[in-house]
């Protein structure tokens, strides 16, 4: 489904990905794990078009090396970043309206969806985003996301400062909006938790891909478990 | 009665100047830029009008609706064409870029229209409704606020409403977050920069029968533009309109109990007074760049 090959990318003369090449299949989850500074937020970055990348992704068949943030949404690729970003002096309604910026016409329909997923948020409905309490921002950003009717959804560390249970109910869902057939592409600190929310994992350390393979596998490597659980 | 007929004045002129600096306010907030040309394109809308009325005999009020759409397309296009060239760069560029703009427009202005101040006078320019107790109401500041107040309501229901209105707002909350709603954030940008300019040169066209019209009439309405918007919270369109006001009666006050020449010392007082205790203005948020 999305295809990436030989992608370099940085902030001016920082380099911060090298030649990182991977692969989504579709309907899997799949995460990304590594330590803060890995690279993880800038690849998603890069294959959500905010930053300016060497190399290639190709999604469905279409290169997106060049495409504007927007024109990526439209081919079904929706990011969730990190921090949640939610629009502050919007209500919940409000921002999930944005969230269906480019398919209105599906507005109803993904808003139960949504709801049905997060009751919390129907119940907040008309509160504004930025008074809301973190884990209640984090499922926001999700269902904002979701409301962009995506193919691929991608989410930049959603348990973040969580709490225990927002945690628990960020993982729940992701395995429900994989049963609802879209892709996930998952971004961790939180190596234990998201690997074995996923099918495969990849681990990235200081820019490059250093171990890939199934979810359970990378839970039982040396590595992994010396370096990320503490094992 | 110098007291009520000051309030009057004072929230009639206020109108205009909150009308201009809503524009202002929306352009800070979607772009993060801060549009020193903004006094010249007032100045655009004041020789519209004037040249509509003397040439074609079109009402200054009603020359709006000619005068709405062509400076839309007119900023629009140059959004497009220059500033959205320097978005992504410092600030000191982006001030550099539309203070120059500024300046080839006013100096554009003094080669076509030459410096000689013009007048608009329309049958009612010097009329007025007499109130009891002595107050006089000027029939053309009247009407100016009349149009503010449905201006106002009008962008006020665009934002708050329409698609592309939620999306400007969502654009000026997190510019980040909007794109990857899909929302074009440079169209945004585009269509801000339109409606600001929008916005000024309507709030020009309106005072063109009160103020003598000459190229560099604009400059006294960026200043209090800018202080308007930094009351009110810069990007805060609401804080603008409310801010608008404040700074017309402070000036009308201070005209009325002080003399005439000390109303801009007022409002750079005030503006002083603002930056020191409330730096965020009444509707920012605290922490804002």
């Amino acid at each position: 489904m999305l295809e990436i090959r030989n992608l370099n990318a940085g902030y001016g003369d920082m380099t911060v990905l090298k030649s990182i090449s991977l692969s989504v299949t579709e309907g899997e989850v799949l995460s990304i794990a590594g330590n803060n500074g890995a690279g993880k937020s800038t690849l998603l970055k890069a294959i959500s078009g905010i930053i300016r990348y060497s190399g290639s992704i190709l999604f469905l068949d279409t290169e997106l090396n060049g495409l504007k943030p927007h024109s990526i949404v439209e081919k079904g690729i929706v990011h969730v970043p990190e921090g949640r970003k939610i629009f502050p002096e919007m209500s919940v309604s409000e921002n999930l309206k944005m969230g269906a910026f480019l398919n209105p016409r599906d507005y109803r329909r993904h808003l139960e969806l949504a709801f049905s997923l997060f009751p919390r948020l129907a119940e907040r409905r008309n509160q504004l985003g930025g008074t809301m309490s973190g884990g209640e921002q984090q499922i926001l950003a999700i269902a904002r996301g979701l409301m962009g009717n995506p193919k691929l959804l991608m989410l930049d560390e959603p348990s973040l400062g969580l709490s225990p249970l927002y945690t628990e109910l960020v993982f729940k869902s992701i395995g429900e909006i994989k049963r609802s057939g879209v892709t996930v592409l998952l971004v961790e600190q939180n190596v234990c938790e998201s690997l074995m929310a996923s099918d495969r994992g990849y681990v990235m350390e200081t820019g490059s891909i250093v171990l890939s393979g199934r979810g359970s596998e990378l839970l039982e490597n040396p590595l992994v478990k010396k370096a990320y659980l503490g094992i | 009665m110098l007291f009520f007929q000051s309030l009057i004045s004072g929230i009639l002129i206020g109108g205009v100047y909150a009308l201009a600096a809503m524009g202002m306010s929306l352009v800070f907030g979607v772009m993060n830029i801060s549009n020193f040309a903004h006094g010249e394109l007032m100045m655009l809308g004041m020789y519209m009008a004037y040249y509509l009325f003397t040439l074609l005999n079109i009402d200054p009020f009603l020359s709006l609706l000619i005068i709405m759409p062509l400076t839309f397309v007119f900023g629009y296009v140059i959004e497009k064409t220059m500033i959205d060239r320097v978005m992504d760069h410092p600030s000191e560029n982006q001030i550099l870029l539309t203070v120059g703009f500024g300046l080839i427009m006013s100096n554009s202005a003094l080669l076509a229209f030459t410096s000689d101040p013009k007048i608009l006078t329309t049958s009612y320019s010097s009329s007025s409704i007499a109130l009891p107790g002595g107050i006089s109401v000027s029939i053309p500041m009247l009407l100016s606020f009349l149009v503010t107040c449905i201006l106002t309501a009008a962008l006020y229901l665009f934002l708050a409403k329409s698609r592309t209105g939620m999306a400007l707002r969502a654009t000026s909350q997190n510019r980040e977050a909007a794109q990857l709603m899909g929302i074009n954030v440079s169209r945004m940008s585009a269509i801000a920069f339109g409606t600001g300019t929008l916005l000024a040169a309507s709030a020009g066209a309106m005072i063109a029968q009160t103020y003598y019209i000459d190229p560099f009439a604009g400059h006294i309405f960026l200043l209090k533009s800018f202080t308007i918007c930094v009351l009110g919270g810069l990007g805060s369109v609401i804080g603008a309109g409310i801010g608008g006001i404040i700074i017309g009666l402070a000036e009308a006050m201070s005209s009325a109990y002080l003399s005439s020449d000390w109303k801009d010392v007022l409002v750079f007082i005030l503006f002083l007074a603002i930056l020191l205790l409330r730096p965020q203005g009444l509707f920012g948020k605290k922490g804002e760049q």
